[in-house]
């Protein structure tokens, strides 16, 4: 596979404070009330790109699209796909939920949703906020430690 | 409070949470770096300790949903001018600890600020204004010792005086003194990086000079402290100038100490001393007990740098400032530098930050006034510091008499600083004044080098406004023009100081 012209979120750790922002950046944008207190606690929405800490070290993680997914390997549905751009696509409507696709991710970067009431059942992961045309995590974030640039 | 001491309960400040709209991120844990917040995940709340939380309004700043307000305990004592809430808590600490109460930043009394009544003059009618964004406008400042006298060559044209090295300010303002191991290499880098690009200096403080800011050896101004820390013939070669510190406005006639558990790998190296070792620098210079010592110290670092290196001579600004000023010029120092009563440390007695020295606006007039008097004013220049505020504040101490004014307090705004006086914990919250790593990245070099970079601009543009106003196109033509000033409530003997008119007059 040539170089793909994809363009993705690279975390820069160094610059990383571990402040969260990237978190609930994600969880509004990606809510329908547009609102993170609702996306948070009527919507029970969680972040697609989580924050890690260890000491010193901090660095937002979110899906790579990887030229290899294993997540597309691993998926029984069908609803992990990987789109002509490259962009690896997970249709949460078609997502039967049995944890394949968290379970193989090496970066951690799908995870488990299950609704309140049990009815809803289904993975997710970060999709570059397809829909708003620039990914959420690296507007808001106030140091410098995510940038939106073509794979290296 | 259980298994605390009573006195703990009078703490000053809490931390109001609106619980609805937290919505668990943890970013404000993650944030205090004072023990102040932590998650229980029982009652899965965000919780507080407010007995230990400074104000530093970093959890406030970071709440994504602006869920958090840091306020004053409104819990108070009884009401008394005498026993204020901090004299009482004062003696609180000291019983229970038995020791120097330590602090951080500037004098936070309220000492009269001159400048706050000092009003610039402009023009109307008679003489006209200038639109600075019409005309050209002149910030450019020398520092140097200037020459008594003009000789020309017998053609009468040009110039056969030569003049020592001059330092080249594209604006009044340099950055203080600031050393490595009292804030951390993020911020000399952004100082570095803004005073390149935008034509100043800035000043490595007493700590040494780290390897990877040599290459800003063209905008560096190198300290040599008691201490002698880092100080060798590279570092003293590695600089615009030297400048050489005998005290400092916000201590005194005391010296530092970086304690040992500070001192790691970095400032070790830079410093020249073992990791781990306390960095203490004396009260005074082990060498320096008269100005003829002083002489010695400025000509022995001038043969060192083959007269390449305008040596500066920084005091405190103390009762008999100018006297010691002259003193200084006599010494042959090509610039006096005077930091005032405000002027702010990264550790220091409390009791020497607020009751120690002068204002710097009564010392710029005193000692302009006495180097003129005494006909040495062309000699040196003289550079104020502690506690600028403003472009305004520059310009009027322009006015009054200095050639430029370094600004530290600034700069560590600028990094985001909430003036929490905590320095000397070495927990800034902002990554300012720690070199705790975790904490240190706080402070993006990259994006606080544009902040700096920004303020010097828009500092610039209100100088070039106010001097416009007042139909000057030059600096150099307000330079200790105290005619342009004028003051308002400030008593007959305040006046004849400063060298001002009250206003009307
Ligand atoms: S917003 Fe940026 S600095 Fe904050 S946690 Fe996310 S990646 Fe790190
Ligand atoms: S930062 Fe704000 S939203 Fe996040 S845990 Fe703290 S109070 Fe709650
Ligand atoms: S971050 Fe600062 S203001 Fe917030 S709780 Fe901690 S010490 Fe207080
Ligand atoms: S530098 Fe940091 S610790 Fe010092 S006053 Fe500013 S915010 Fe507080």
């Amino acid at each position: 596979m040539g170089k793909r012209k994809l363009m993705k979120v690279y975390p820069i750790e160094e610059n990383c404070i571990s402040c969260r922002y990237c978190e609930v950046a994600c969880t509004m944008v990606h809510s329908a009330s547009k609102d993170p207190v609702k996306a948070y606690k009527l919507e029970g929405l969680l972040p697609r790109a989580t924050v890690e800490v260890k000491g010193a070290v901090s660095l937002s993680l979110m899906c790579r699209h990887c030229k290899h997914p294993f997540c597309f390997d691993s998926c029984i549905s069908g609803a992990i796909q990987v789109g002509e751009d490259g962009k690896v696509y997970l249709d949460e409507e078609r997502c039967v939920g049995c944890w394949n696709c968290v379970l193989v991710c090496p970066f951690g970067a799908a995870h488990p949703f299950i609704s309140d009431n049990e009815k809803k059942r289904h993975s997710f992961k970060c999709d570059l906020c397809g829909d708003r045309g620039f990914p959420a995590c690296v507007e808001a974030c106030p140091n410098r430690a995510l940038v939106y640039d073509f794979e290296r | 409070m259980l298994f605390k001491k009573p006195q703990v309960a009078f703490y000053p400040f809490m931390v109001l949470r609106d619980d609805y709209k937290c919505v668990r991120c943890k970013s404000c844990v993650d944030q205090c770096s004072f023990d102040a917040t932590y998650y229980d995940e029982d009652l899965n709340m965000i919780m507080n300790h407010h007995e230990n939380c400074v104000n530093c309004k970093r959890c406030e700043a970071f709440c994504p949903t602006d869920a958090i307000k840091v306020v004053k305990n409104p819990s108070t004592f009884h009401p008394d001018a005498n026993w204020t809430p901090e004299a009482i808590r004062d003696i609180h600490v000291q019983m229970l600890t038995g020791a120097i109460i330590l602090t951080s930043t500037g004098n936070d009394k309220p000492i009269r600020n001159y400048f706050d009544h000092l009003l610039l003059d402009a023009c109307q009618v008679t003489n006209p204004p200038i639109d600075p964004l019409r005309e050209p406008m002149e910030l450019k400042t020398f520092i140097g010792r200037k020459t008594d006298a003009l000789e020309f060559d017998p053609d009468g044209v040009s110039i056969k005086t030569t003049i020592g090295k001059q330092l080249e300010l594209e604006i009044p303002v340099l950055f203080s003194a600031m050393s490595y191991g009292s804030i951390n290499l993020n911020l000399q880098k952004a100082m570095a990086r803004a005073a390149k690009e935008f034509g100043t200096y800035w000043n490595t403080g007493e700590g040494g000079l780290h390897r990877d800011l040599r290459e800003y050896k063209e905008c560096t101004i190198v300290q040599v402290a008691s201490g002698r820390f880092g100080v060798d013939l590279e570092y003293l070669e590695t600089s615009a100038a030297i400048e050489i510190k005998i005290g400092q406005g916000a201590k005194p006639g005391i010296g530092g100490h970086l304690p040992g558990e500070k001192v790691n790998e970095g400032i070790a190296q830079t410093r020249m001393i073992p990791v781990g070792s306390d960095a203490i620098s004396p009260a005074p210079h082990h060498d320096i007990y008269s100005i003829e010592d002083l002489r010695q110290l400025i000509y022995a670092l001038k043969e060192a740098t083959n007269y390449e290196k305008p040596v500066f001579v920084k005091i405190a600004a103390v009762h008999n400032v100018a006297a010691i000023a002259c003193g200084i010029a006599h010494a042959g120092a090509d610039a006096v530098v005077i930091d005032g009563v405000r002027g702010g440390t990264g550790a220091t007695p409390k009791s020497l930050r607020d009751h120690v020295g002068i204002p710097i606006e009564l010392a710029i007039a005193a000692v302009d006034d006495r180097l003129r008097k005494e006909g040495l004013r062309n000699q040196v220049s003289l550079i104020a510091a502690g506690g600028f505020r403003s472009a305004v504040d520059v310009l009027k101490a322009v006015a009054l008499g200095a050639d430029a004014v370094y600004i530290g307090t600034v700069a560590k705004l600028a990094a985001g600083c909430t003036q929490c006086q905590q320095c000397h914990t070495g927990r800034c919250a902002w990554g300012i004044t720690t070199n705790d790593p975790r904490l240190a990245k706080r402070l993006n070099p990259d994006i606080v080098a544009e902040n700096l970079y920004n303020l010097l601009r828009a500092w610039a543009h209100d100088i070039k406004e106010l001097l416009g106003a007042m139909g000057i196109n030059a600096i150099e033509s307000i330079r200790g023009n105290r005619l342009r000033l004028r003051s308002w409530g400030l008593t007959e003997q305040e006046n004849k100081i400063l060298g001002v008119l009250p206003a009307g007059m």
